[in-house]
């Protein structure tokens, strides 16, 4: 079994940090290209998980499962903020009738 | 090793459908299948316990609440009015950069060693189980405060108050 994982995955550190890396910079432009709450909302969860996925690879990389532990709770946080979060969501909606993020500009000066 | 980079792959593609997809419901669905290659980098990483983890509260309960959410606020296509190119430019350059500076960083540290599976039981939920409640007992405790504080937050939230709304 050790062997068979080991033969799979034979790949450097480096490759895993760099994937991660792509995966967040997308979810950075998709913040700051889209304009609908929910996708803006969308493109946090792909950056939460590509966090995710360099713990995990970290926490294999030295033996020590804290990062899985670590991941985890980020897990259980990103629930919490995606229930808080749509339902600002829903109560934006139902206020102003869009999801659109440029009608909420009242706190912007 | 090719399995690696052929996931990596896909996750990369799907993941910029859902920046790029034009309907709300088609980013959600490329979305589910970004989470689940991300579910297949964990069980090549032997990490059993997070796979099923985030097969469930991901794409299992996270996108139903997106999907739920969206089909509550009925959005017609035509809603969402598109920024102008002049800000999609910048941002794409913006994130560009960012993948610029933490790549070439990386150069610097020369190669890397690759990634070994030392110790089989790592990811198990036995080996982990055994880590959360011995050393992280306390945050574990806290962790299930902060979901019940959410929960009556989006309670709170989401219901209709005859005073505030109009």
């Amino acid at each position: 079994m050790e062997s068979f994982f080991n033969t799979v995955h034979a790949v450097p550190l480096n490759h895993y940090i760099i994937l991660s890396a792509i995966i967040f910079s997308i979810g950075v432009i998709g913040v700051l290209i889209r304009r609908n709450a929910i996708v803006i909302f969308m493109s946090v969860e792909l950056m939460l998980n590509s966090v995710n996925l360099l713990l995990t690879a970290f926490s294999v990389y030295r033996g020590d499962a804290t990062g899985q532990v670590f991941v985890f709770f980020i897990m259980a946080l990103a629930a919490a903020e995606v229930a808080v979060g749509l339902a600002i969501i829903v109560m934006i909606y139902r206020n102003t009738n869009s999801v659109d993020i440029n009608v909420l500009n009242r706190l912007k000066w | 090793m090719s399995i690696f980079y052929f996931i990596a792959f896909l996750s990369i593609l799907f993941a910029v459908l859902v920046i790029s997809a034009k309907n709300p419901v088609h980013s959600i669905l490329y979305l589910i299948l970004t989470f689940f290659m991300f579910t297949i980098q964990y069980v090549l990483l032997n990490a059993q316990f997070l796979a099923v983890v985030n097969f469930i509260v991901y794409m299992g309960a996270i996108l139903v609440l997106f999907l739920y959410t969206l089909m509550l606020i009925n959005l017609n296509k035509a809603s969402e009015p598109v920024k102008s190119n002049m800000v999609k430019i910048a941002a794409v350059l913006g994130g560009g950069c960012l993948m610029v500076v933490i790549v070439a960083a990386l150069k610097a540290l020369g190669v890397s060693q690759p990634v070994l599976l030392k110790n089989p039981e790592l990811g198990l939920v036995k080996n982990l189980g055994k880590i959360l409640f011995n050393e992280f007992l306390l945050p574990f405790e806290v962790s299930s405060l902060l979901l019940l504080s959410a929960m009556v937050g989006a309670v709170l939230l989401a219901t209709k108050d005859k005073k505030t709304t109009v």
